[in-house]
């Protein structure tokens, strides 16, 4: 008697669990992104803040919806939106044909180029260095940035890392000779770091979306109409600089 | 059903062969099956020198008389105990950017720090198994050796360690199994290893299921053929018993 009561009490312990997720579906926008990329997105006291989060709440809250984030793997973020795992995904994420066979971008909202970061003392001084060999570029896996140098420079150049911090982290320590990331990171990053520099010629430049499933037609036109008007009306601008001082 | 196939295929194809995505994936196993193999031989020999210190202290610590080597011992055992507190008290994955980032700062190749941080961590659980099959030999065995003459290390050498290693192999063999797949976060350090290799051919073409279940079949092909190789090494041994 004792053990059929302790098993119904760990069955209903069970589905309190994982019952809320699936009970308060209603009006729910699951997005998707890295938490790893300042002034994008990254932590603060705790919470979720940031450019790209900032505009999906201010759409979400003008189309009512309720914003539920998961933090992944930035490789992870376009298959999840393909998969339809999550609604939107999100996270600087550069409009590219090969991306676009998968999930449909919505209007770009931002713009960015690769910078290079390297060391104060680094011999390195353009994009040229790079081929010579034996030189480690550190990556954010599966961005842009890895994208390009890996067909440009080849395998033998690649270091993926999970985070662009990471990578930062690995060219401190000499690990990797330079970092290719986005630009507004990469200030942050050479800003919070003694002895890097970012060199003055740019590695490529490039617009950024948010991406919706190919098949949520309904939900994109309404994601991005509401983006439109936004960007229309100087509210993604407003939060651009907000997190960007334009100088 | 035809028509399934027929995207499977197509999948197949984009996956891995456009763009020669399947060198990610020959050079994924490549670096895993490097970082294992090292990893194993460091951690055997770390187990068995940690082990035999381990287990002699805790068999003779009442019979040595005070002296050098009875302070010598307590350090030694003092240490070990300390390694394997340190090391199987925190996860691999913070071992391993330990061992990136903060130890072996030095060094670019990613290949011989992955290995010594699973080869320092593997020593850790592989020193407990091949401790418990040394305690399990029994005693008498040991005094046996003593009495006709053998030194403590020739006692080991000969008539312990055989015996024990007979005993630890399955754990062992366990051991080794889990170390194989626990090289999986190796990327966390930048190493392109198996599970890294599909991650970037995800990352190019976003799709899950192909690499992810390519990935997936691989190492199971891995632990089933070493599991079978295992299997046979362990009926080889056991062929002395009768």
């Amino acid at each position: 008697m004792k053990k059929t009561i302790s098993l119904i009490l760990c069955l209903v312990f069970c589905f309190a669990c994982f019952a809320p997720s699936a009970l308060a579906a209603d009006k729910v926008l699951k997005v998707a992104t890295n938490v790893a990329f300042p002034p994008y997105e990254y932590y603060e006291d705790e919470k979720v803040v940031g450019i790209d989060v900032d505009i999906v709440q201010a759409i979400c809250d003008k189309l009512g919806y309720e914003m539920e984030l998961s933090d992944m793997e930035f490789g992870s973020i376009i298959t999840a939106v393909a998969a339809g795992k999550v609604d939107v995904g999100f996270g600087a994420i550069t409009i590219t044909e090969e991306r676009a066979k998968s999930v449909n971008f919505t209007t770009s909202y931002s713009t960015g180029i690769q910078s290079i970061i390297v060391k104060e003392d680094s011999p390195i001084t353009g994009v040229e260095d790079l081929e010579a060999k034996g030189i480690k570029i550190g990556v954010q896996q599966d961005t842009t940035g890895d994208i390009y140098a890996t067909d440009q420079f080849g395998e033998d150049h690649m270091a993926r890392f999970n985070k662009g911090a990471d990578a930062v982290q690995a060219l401190i320590t000499g690990k990797v000779n330079c970092v290719i990331i986005d630009n507004s990171p990469a200030e942050t990053f050479v800003a919070q770091n003694k002895g890097l520099k970012i060199l003055p010629t740019a590695y490529a430049e490039e617009a950024y979306g948010f991406e919706l499933n190919k098949n949520a037609t309904e939900l994109y036109d309404e994601f991005n109409g509401a983006l439109e008007e936004l960007l229309k009306d100087g509210t993604v601008q407003k939060i651009i600089d907000k997190y960007i001082s334009a100088d | 059903m035809a028509q399934a196939f027929a995207e499977l295929k197509e999948s197949f194809i984009f996956n891995f062969i456009e763009g020669a995505r399947w060198k990610y994936i020959t050079n994924g196993l490549w670096v895993t099956l490097k970082v294992t193999f090292f990893a194993l031989l460091l951690g055997i020999v770390i187990g068995v020198v940690v082990a035999m210190v381990r287990s002699s202290y805790d068999q003779m610590k009442d019979e040595m008389k005070p002296g050098l080597g009875k302070t010598l011992m307590t350090a030694l055992n003092a240490l070990a105990r300390l390694y394997l507190t340190v090391i199987r008290g925190t996860p691999v994955v913070v071992q391993l950017l330990i061992g990136y980032f903060v130890i072996f700062v030095s060094t670019t190749n990613t290949v011989f720090v992955a290995s010594m941080v699973f080869g320092i961590n593997s020593g850790a659980y592989i020193t407990e198994i091949i401790r418990g099959g040394i305690m399990s030999i029994d005693h008498g065995q040991f005094e046996a050796g003593r009495s006709i003459g053998f030194t403590y290390i020739q006692t080991m050498r000969f008539i312990i360690i055989p015996q024990a290693f007979k005993n630890v192999l399955p754990s062992l063999a366990n051991e080794f199994i889990a170390l194989l797949k626990e090289t999986a976060v190796c990327g966390y350090i930048g190493l392109m290893d198996l599970t890294k290799g599909g991650d970037v051919i995800r990352g190019r073409t976003f799709s899950a299921f192909m690499p992810l279940i390519a990935v997936a079949l691989i190492y199971l092909l891995l632990v089933v053929f070493f599991s079978w190789l295992i299997g046979k090494l362990e009926r080889r041994l056991r062929s002395s018993e009768r």
